[in-house]
């Protein structure tokens, strides 16, 4: 068997003429060209259209995003006067694009704050530090930094309400409040899904279908103008808090029925096992069920953890200044709104850049499953 | 290429006695091999194989893992490439016309170790689609033909069940009967048992002697040192990529010329 | 299965009867249903009074008497006729047209990509391969709100009607939307309509002809060109009895607009462009794994009987990929109109966008909310129930 899959499908291709072939020779870079770009007429036509349509455009990117492209100047006219991008647009906007709302003179503390968050979540991504004795003082220490350089108010830092923040910190906050929030209710969602008792069930089943079935947006709607219903008189939860938990709630429905596949997928010799050595539900679960689960579903995990990142940017609908409603703002000034796709590419980078870096980990971390590192 | 045919439709299928080789193989060679080499990239899994293969003739070819065994007979129906030397099939030279490589598939049938059966038809519609799409039979025709198979190798009872509700060894027979629908001159089996539990060797092994018995030319691939003993006309020995033994099965185990059959045979026997 | 003796226990050994119970796994289990149930029902009734008194509180209206009321604002974009003088009830109904249209649309064309750009992703030719590639991870991993509001800048900024950018003399770019130049109408049009449908239908029953022809007489015969030939040739016959109309509308600017031709507005656009690329990286990549999903062998085993390449393909290869594509790929369709949703940021006016207008209005947020999400989860059951449908169709049995 694992010799047929090493076959690889073949197809048709002319057999070399016998006398020159040189079995010693190594495989020339022409040849490697000869075989994957030129093996017929049709492949070789398909070719050249693709590389004259592929170099058209890269010249077109290299003379408008480089040759002809303005990369600093603080006068939009010189931007004006060039044919090329203008990429002082995000030198000269990338406060506001970065930071929103936040006061200008405070931004230093968002600066700090995003070295904090990143080094450690950067930590916590390394297995050597997989230990609660690390991690967990880590977590109280960086969560109450982060808290204290966002709120200030205290340590003659200035007060900034949760209103004012904004940019790339907000986006940050909202991605990982999804994520630590969304997974544990995942967890259980699976488990009310997989559950024996009836109740359990059909509440986590109803739970599930009903808010995968709605999009995200009715989800926000109803965080920002149902919720507050929900509270007695005088009770209220913060703004950005209750966005936060609809879409880490919105995420765990989908998480959960990736999780439920990964239980699915755990053969029953594993509970009978447990079983036989006498542990309880909650033990089996723990120690032997969830840890297996989640392996075998990692890959799924990680698609809709970085799912999760770009469904942050649905709070430009409820007014939220994430980094997309910020860059949308300053693209309302009249002087340098001409340049919207320099700052929306900008954009549009720093996303593409955090969900490659996810993905980059989560194939690191499957490496690390299958070589049975952790 | 009719005499399974005829046999099966006989109406008393009483086993004829296997005539003796002599009388078997009186023709020419039906496939030869004449220093065929093949290499993967820069390594060569095969080094200048000949071989002459009789109409008739059983051939059983062993050795160990990755030898060149599959390789080698799925040049013979250019499943692979090989890249030097000849390869001729019923007088058809084997090169990349595509219409010659037609031909000469047509005539011959495999059976692979992981069955491959396709699960998303019944066990009848396997056999049939072969017959229908490339010898252009009528589904009437396909269907009595495909039963008559299944009868022989014993499980007509399966036909409209899936390849996945069947057990490996039942799998594997419909494989081979859906080789034999095609009315192939010449059997390819590569290791066609040794992805089935013990008690389903037996099954097929028997299958295919009857098929031995009924005087197709087969080459087998396998490790089942009692159907080589039994069965073969010529037993093949293949080692990193060249035939180091060929013999008689009674020179082959008997007798063999050359230390690394010994060496395998004293392996393989041990178990 | 009479037992006396448990009621004899009962009475005379009382302990130990209680300590059964107490230790027995079904009566633990159901205890422990029963709090769960009454804790659900708890918070549901705790919330359902805090909404009562809090909507009480602050005036606001409760029930679905609101959808009969005149709504007072116009809608743009409408596929029926509808006023500021109609209800509110009608508006979601334009809304809910206008999400079914731009989510068609969507599909059409997220679908016509995708496969394009899977089928390139395994193609043998490397350079192919890695431009879909490329496309695939782009599209993927940029927010799809984000790409709707680029496509929708672009399109703002085009110049205007007076500088419109013309586009190979049949359509102009303009900010008030794309305008492109179409057939004059001419009744004959309808009757290419019922060809077209007509074409459809003889490939279909040509196809179910040629396989019985195939299976009584042996023949093969390919019904690919005929089928296309139909489809196409139909119509156009079809056209050549009309008297071969070839009169075109053409858009002619007339001050800040065009007349003639048709237009397309530039909300639309933008939500149509960015949802459907944002969608065809997802179908592509599911287009890719259903035409991988074969395994080697069975090809293998296909050519080994001589099957000719076309053969292997469309009685081997494609009938195991429908099988893998089509699920997933409906719940990107599904996903495709939940993701139409945002047209609020650009501006069109689907259910969603009319909703927020309606619940801004009269306040009444959970009844408008629910009838969001309502229609949303009617359309995903109705997806799901045909997927079930066809999954169980087509599934391949096993044991
Ligand atoms: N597609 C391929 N690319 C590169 N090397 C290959 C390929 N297929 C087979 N080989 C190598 O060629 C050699 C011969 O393979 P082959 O499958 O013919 O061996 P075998 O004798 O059938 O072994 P086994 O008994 O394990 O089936 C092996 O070393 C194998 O690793
Ligand atoms: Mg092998």
């Amino acid at each position: 068997m694992t010799t047929q899959s090493q076959h690889a499908p073949k197809m048709a291709t002319p057999l070399e003429p016998v006398m020159q072939f040189d079995p010693n020779a190594k495989v020339p870079f022409a040849k490697w060209v000869q075989k994957h770009l030129f093996t017929s007429l049709w492949q070789s036509l398909m070719t050249l259209v693709v590389a004259a349509l592929l170099l058209r455009f890269a010249w077109f990117v290299l003379k408008w995003g480089v040759i002809d492209a303005v990369f600093y100047t603080p006068d939009p006219d010189v931007c004006r006067a060039a044919a090329g991008a203008c990429w002082a647009v995000i030198v000269e906007k990338h406060r506001p694009m970065l930071f929103g709302l936040y006061p200008y003179d405070e931004h230093w503390r968002l600066v700090i704050m995003m070295v904090v968050y990143l080094s450690t979540i950067v930590a916590s991504l390394m297995p050597k530090l997989w230990n609660f004795k690390i991690l967990i003082p880590l977590w109280i220490l960086s969560v109450t930094s982060i808290g204290i350089l966002m709120f200030g108010g205290v340590l003659g830092l200035v007060y900034v309400p949760t209103s004012e923040w904004g940019g790339l910190p907000l986006t940050m906050i909202l991605f990982s409040g999804t994520v630590l929030i969304g997974m544990p209710v995942a967890v259980v969602l699976a488990l009310g899904r997989r559950s024996p008792m009836p109740v359990a069930r059909g509440v986590s089943v109803v739970f599930i279908e009903a808010l995968r079935g709605v999009p995200l947006i009715t989800i926000l709607f109803v965080a920002v103008n149902v919720f507050p219903l929900f509270l007695p008189a005088g009770v209220e939860v913060n703004k950005l808090l209750r966005i936060t938990v609809g879409i880490a709630i919105f995420f765990a429905c989908y998480q959960a029925e990736v999780i439920r596949g990964g239980l699915q997928a755990i053969p029953t010799g594993q509970y009978e096992a447990a079983a036989s050595l006498n542990m309880s539900y909650w033990q089996t679960t723990r120690k032997i069920i969830l840890p297996q689960a989640l392996r075998i579903s990692l890959p799924a995990i990680t698609n809709h953890i970085i799912a999760a990142m770009k469904n942050t940017s649905f709070v430009i609908i409820i007014g939220l200044f994430d980094i997309l409603t910020a860059t949308t703002a300053v693209m309302q000034d009249p002087l340098w709104r001409r340049y919207y796709i320099e700052a929306y590419l900008f954009v549009a980078a720093v996303y593409l850049f955090f969900g490659y870096a996810l993905s980059l980990y989560a194939r690191q971390v499957e490496k690390w499953i299958n070589s049975g590192r952790i | 290429m009719s005499n399974i045919i005829a046999q099966t439709q006989s109406p008393s299928p009483s086993p004829s006695p296997s005539p003796s080789p002599s009388q078997r193989l009186d023709q020419g060679p039906m496939i030869k091999l004449r220093d065929v080499s093949k290499w993967y990239g820069h390594f060569q899994v095969l080094h200048d194989v000949s071989l002459d293969v009789r109409k008739g003739e059983r051939v059983v070819i062993c050795g160990p893992s990755g030898s060149g065994k599959s390789t080698l007979i799925r040049c013979i129906n250019r499943l692979e490439e090989h890249q030097k030397g000849e390869i001729i099939v019923n007088g058809i030279e084997m090169t990349d016309n595509v219409k010659n490589i037609e031909k000469i598939r047509r005539n011959i049938g495999m059976v692979f170790q992981s069955f491959n059966l396709f699960p998303h038809l019944n066990v009848l519609d396997n056999l049939t689609i072969g017959p229908m799409l490339v010898r252009h039979m009528k589904k009437k025709d396909a269907e009595e033909l495909a039963m008559q198979f299944l009868e022989k190798v014993r499980i007509p009872e399966q036909a409209q069940k899936y390849p996945l509700q069947l057990s490996g060894g039942q799998q594997q027979r419909v494989a081979i009967a859906r080789s034999l629908c095609m009315q192939p001159e010449i059997m390819l089996f590569d290791e066609p048992t040794s992805a089935l539990d013990p008690e389903m060797i037996k099954e097929v092994l028997d299958t295919m002697i009857e098929l031995a018995d009924s005087g197709m030319t087969m080459i087998c691939v396998t490790h089942e040192m009692g159907f080589a003993r039994t069965v073969a006309d010529n037993v093949i020995l293949m080692a990193d990529g060249k035939t180091v033994e060929s013999g008689t099965p009674e020179e082959f185990f008997g007798n063999p010329k050359n230390p690394r059959t010994r060496l395998f045979l004293e392996q393989i026997l041990k178990h | 299965m009479t037992h006396i003796d448990g009621s004899d226990q009962r009475g005379a050994k009382p302990r130990q009867t209680l300590s059964t119970l107490l230790y027995s796994k079904s009566f633990r289990t159901a205890v422990t249903q029963v709090v769960m149930a009454a804790v659900v029902i708890f918070i549901g009734l705790f919330l359902y009074q805090n909404v009562v008194e809090n909507l009480r509180a602050q005036n606001i209206a409760t029930g679905f008497g609101f959808l009969e009321q005149t709504s007072q604002f116009d809608i743009g974009e409408k596929m029926i006729t509808y006023s500021a003088r109609d209800s509110y009830g009608r508006a979601f109904v334009v809304g809910l047209l206008n999400t079914l249209s731009v989510s068609a649309a969507g599909i059409f064309l997220a679908t016509l990509i995708g496969f394009t750009v899977g089928i390139s992703r395994i193609s043998s030719n490397w350079l192919l391969s890695k431009v879909a590639t490329g496309y695939v991870e782009i599209v993927r991993n940029i927010p799809v709100i984000l790409q709707v509001i680029f496509w929708s800048v672009l399109l703002r900024n085009l110049p205007n009607a007076r500088n419109a950018v013309e586009v190979y003399g049949v359509g102009f770019l303009t900010n008030r939307g794309l305008t492109f130049a179409v057939p004059a109408t001419h009744p004959i049009h309808s009757t290419m309509g019922i060809a077209l449908v007509a074409g459809i239908v003889l490939a279909i029953l040509g196809s179910i002809w040629a396989r019985r022809h195939r299976e009584s007489t042996g023949t093969y015969v390919n019904m690919l060109w005929p089928s296309i030939g139909l489809v196409i040739g139909l119509p156009v016959l079809a056209w050549l009895f009309g008297g071969a109309p070839t009169a075109i509308s053409y858009p002619v600017q007339k001050g800040f607009n065009f007349q003639g031709g048709v237009t397309i507005s530039p909300e639309f656009t933008a939500l149509l462009i960015g949802i459907a690329l944002y969608a065809s990286g997802f179908i592509a990549e599911i287009v890719r794994a259903g035409l991988q999903a074969t395994p080697k062998g069975q090809i293998e085993a296909a050519r080994s009987m001589g099957f000719r390449p076309w053969f292997v393909t469309r009685y081997v290869v494609l009938p195991q990929a429908l099988r893998v594509i089509v699920p997933p790929l409906t719940s990107q369709y599904v996903s495709l109109i939940k993701n139409s949703s945002i047209a609020v940021v650009v501006g069109y006016p689907d259910l969603v966008n009319i909703g927020n207008t309606v619940m801004n209005q009269t306040g009444q947020a959970v009844e408008a909310i629910a009838v969001m999400m309502l229609v949303y989860l009617t359309i995903s059951l109705i997806t799901s129930t045909f997927m079930n449908f066809y999954n169980r169709l087509v599934a391949i049995k096993e044991r």
